[in-house]
Order: structure tokens, then sequence, then C-alpha cells
């Protein structure tokens, strides 16, 4: 049976993990490449590595961090993150990264989900979106990092960017992310019932619960987080070990 | 020597790097003279097949003599172990849906695309499912069969990206289930190649390497 995947995220800004909090107030988490090999070691089943870097220099950082990834990971890694261009995508992907993440620039210009599917096959491209639920019952896409509303929503933006051969969708929700209070579960839901593609869950992880019910109710393909694990709070052996026990398919 | 085929497909690097994470040092090369002199022949790749296809055959090498060949006839003609990862399994087969396009026809099996019955079936397949050995006739009767996952036990899980896929045939060494049984893994005379990544499938895909380089 296709396992259900534990994907941990890594910020990475200056060649330097680190883990933003509701996307604000940074804390290091070590070293990129050397978090990412004993993520892997612990049973990781996938690794994504988010640039948050904004300057020209950093971005060149970034790249040879990809290498230095993909010479030392032996498991697939999405890397995301000022992927404005298929240059951009060309770039990371010749530097060993096996998937790209794009989140705003997908949503400014849809156009490039489609180039990229055209260009390196539907299964290069994920599509990142941050949305939050407002008072209205609407889940607005939100741009650069949870700071800019836009005018598309989740479910239809979502359907878009299959359609344009997105390969995954990477929601993060808003209003659980950093609140380790669980996963979004009724959007997730109604995501991966409509969608043809796989799903990756993020925003809300905070105990091993949280991502049982995330398979069990919302059916996702996948679970993503980033400080329960980057600071011990949940091992990721016993997560494995957790979800086996309680009927999840997962690879130990 | 071990020679990866360099064409228009992505995840190459991947493949040089896994190689060189079991003390290897191989060539990233379209050169003739290069593949045919390299003891073994990787031939990896994430892309189109139609894409792929053109390529292989506009890539074509004029020779002193007159005579020409194309990337394609060269790699159909290998006679050292070769090994098709991914797009390049499924180019080594007769037909490809993706693009309906002929492929290089060194498995006499088709390419085709997965049809899900409904939503709970994800396509593109994306992670790590299992891998089980399968004895078709002509994997028992070479008797090679099992060296490419020699020590890899059933239940193994390998990591897949595709939206494609090759059906069980007479030369599947390996087996996943998907919605279906398909092949993971397939074998005939010197060629042999795998549906999932190995250079991305953790110590199981490193063992699966080091056994087509060690082995096969």
């Amino acid at each position: 049976m296709l396992a259900k995947r534990i994907i941990p995220c890594l910020d990475v800004k200056d060649g330097k993990t680190v883990k933003g909090v509701q996307f604000v107030n940074f804390r290091d988490a070590g070293d990129p490449v050397e978090l990412g090999k004993q993520y892997s070691e612990l049973g990781a089943d996938e690794l994504v590595y988010l640039d948050i870097t904004a300057s020209h220099e950093g971005r060149k950082t970034f790249t040879e961090l990809v290498k230095r990834i993909a010479a030392e990971v032996s498991i697939p890694f999405t890397v995301g993150g000022g992927i404005h261009e298929l240059s951009d995508v060309e770039r990371l992907l010749a530097a060993g990264a096996d998937k790209v993440s794009i989140n705003s620039s997908a949503i400014r210009c849809p156009e490039l989900i489609t180039d990229i599917a055209r260009r390196f096959g539907v299964q290069e491209c994920v599509c990142a979106i941050d949305a939050r639920l407002e008072d209205d019952g609407v889940w607005r896409c939100y741009l650069n990092g949870g700071r800019v509303p836009t005018d598309r929503t989740l479910f239809e933006w979502a359907h878009e960017a299959q359609e344009r051969g997105a390969g995954e969708i990477l929601f993060t929700s808003m209003n659980h992310d950093g609140a380790k209070q669980g996963f979004a579960i009724d959007a997730l839901s109604r995501l991966h019932d409509e969608l043809t593609i796989p799903v990756i869950a993020s925003g809300g992880a905070g105990e091993k619960k949280h991502f049982l019910d995330v398979f069990e109710k919302a059916h996702v393909d996948a679970a993503l987080a980033a400080s329960v694990f980057h600071f011990g709070e949940i091992p990721m052996a016993d997560l494995k070990q957790y979800l086996a026990d309680n009927g999840i398919c997962v690879r130990r | 020597m071990i020679a990866i085929v360099k064409y228009n497909a992505g995840n190459i690097y991947s493949v040089y790097c896994a190689c060189r994470r079991l003390g290897y040092e191989p060539v990233i090369t379209d050169d003739p003279e290069q593949l045919r002199a390299a003891d073994h022949v990787i031939f990896p790749g994430v892309g189109e097949a139609r894409a792929a296809m053109e390529y292989l055959h506009a890539k074509t090498y004029t020779y002193a003599n007159g005579t020409s060949e194309s990337l394609a006839d060269i790699i159909r003609s290998l006679r050292q172990p070769v090994l098709g990862i991914c797009i390049g399994m499924q180019l080594m087969c007769k037909h490809s849906e993706e693009g309906d396009v002929d492929c290089l026809g060194v498995f006499d099996a088709p390419v085709e695309r997965f049809r899900p019955t409904d939503n709970t079936l994800k396509v593109p397949q994306m992670g790590w499912n299992e891998i089980a050995a399968f004895n078709s006739e002509s994997a028992t009767a070479a008797g090679v069969g099992n060296r490419l996952l020699e020590g890899i036990a059933d239940g193994s899980y390998v990591y897949y990206v595709h939206s494609y896929r090759v059906p069980v045939c007479a030369n599947t060494i390996a087996t996943t289930e998907y919605g279906e049984q398909y092949s993971a893994a397939l074998h005939k005379d010197n060629f042999w190649a795998t549906q999932f990544h190995p250079e991305k499938s953790g110590s199981v895909g490193e063992r699966i390497l080091k056994n087509f380089i060690e082995n096969c």
C-alpha cells in the first residue's frame, strides 16, 4: 500500500535553518544538511526546504545548499521560496531538488504552473497555498507568507492549480499554523475529496493525535510540520509507531 | 566505469549523487564511445515521454565512414548491463500512452496511465510503496531475475513519482500494488529497469543500485 508521508519542513535563511511561529519570530534549529540527514535516518519520508532569504546573494547560497542536500540526503526533497520564473525552477532542479514548491508567484502568475508542468512534468510542481478562514466563512488565499490578502479562495484556486498541472497541493491553514491545536480537518477533507492529485496538510501539528486525525478524518496523503520535529517534541520514530499501531499505513 | 545517459530529462544529478554515496565516480555523458565503453550504463530521468523520445531520435552522430546513428539506436544496442529508472524504464518499453509515442522497444510492454475509478487513488502516485519479487517466466528462465533485488525483502518501501505504469508482463521481476498490480521492475537480457527511484529510496534504494553495479 502507498504509505502516508510525514514531511518535516525546514525554513532556511542565509544557509541556516529557522522556524517561523505564526510566520514571525525565528529560532535557530540547526544546519539544514545535517538536519536533513538526521531526519532521513530517523524515518522522515520526504523533506521540504523553504528559502526565506530575500536577497540575490541569498539565492546563490540556497542553490549551493540544494547541491549539498542532493549529495548527502537519500530521500526526496522539495524546495520553495523565491521561485518567480522557469529559470529559477531549472536552476533548482539542476542542483538536485526533486520538486519545487511555488506559492505567491503561482497566484500572481498562474501560467507558471502550466509552464513548469509542460517543461518538467506534472510531478515537479507542488502548489503551496496559504489561506485563512475569514469571518465571512470564506477561505481566502494570502501572498508573501500570509501578509497580503488576495481575491482568490482556497478551493477554486486549488482546482485551477490542478487543472494547470500542479502535481500536489500543499495547504497551510493560517488559522491553525503555530497554534498546535491540530490541522484544518474540514478544509483538508474537502480538498482531498474534490481533487485528483495528492494533498499535503500543513499547519497546526502539536501532538501525535493530530497526525492520526488528519489521516483518519481528512484522508490526506501527507502531513507536514516543523517545530514539533525540530525541537524534539514529537520524535519521528514514535510518531510512525503510533500511527502504525492505530492502523495507518506508514513506512518504517 | 559507470555512465549515466545525458539527455533532456530531469533528476540526472540525483542519480550521480547516489552513485557517489556508494563510492563510485560516474560520468554523465551522451558520447557514443563512452557509453559503449562503460561497464554499466544508467538511463535515469523524470520527464515527459514524447519530448524525451523526440530528443533521443534527434540526437544523432555521423561517423567518418559516412554512417550515422541516434542516441535511441545506441541505447537499444548496448551490450553491458543497463538500468532504466522511472521515465528511463518507460522509454525502454514498446509504446507510451503519454504523448502516444513509440519507444525503444527493449521490453515488449506498453506504458499506460493509471486509471483510478475514484478520487481515493491519486494520480500521480507520489510517495513510498511496497515492492514484492515476481517470478515471471522470463525472469525465472534467465535465472538472474533476482540479482537486482538481492537482499531486498518483500514489503520493502521504495519511492515512486509517476502517472503512467507498465502492466505486469513477461519481463516483470517485481510488482507494486496501486489500485492494481503493476511492474515495479523489469529485466530482459542485459537490460534492467525500475519504475521507482532507487536513488531516492534511502537504504533500500542504495542496496538496489549497489546490486546493479556489483551483481548485474
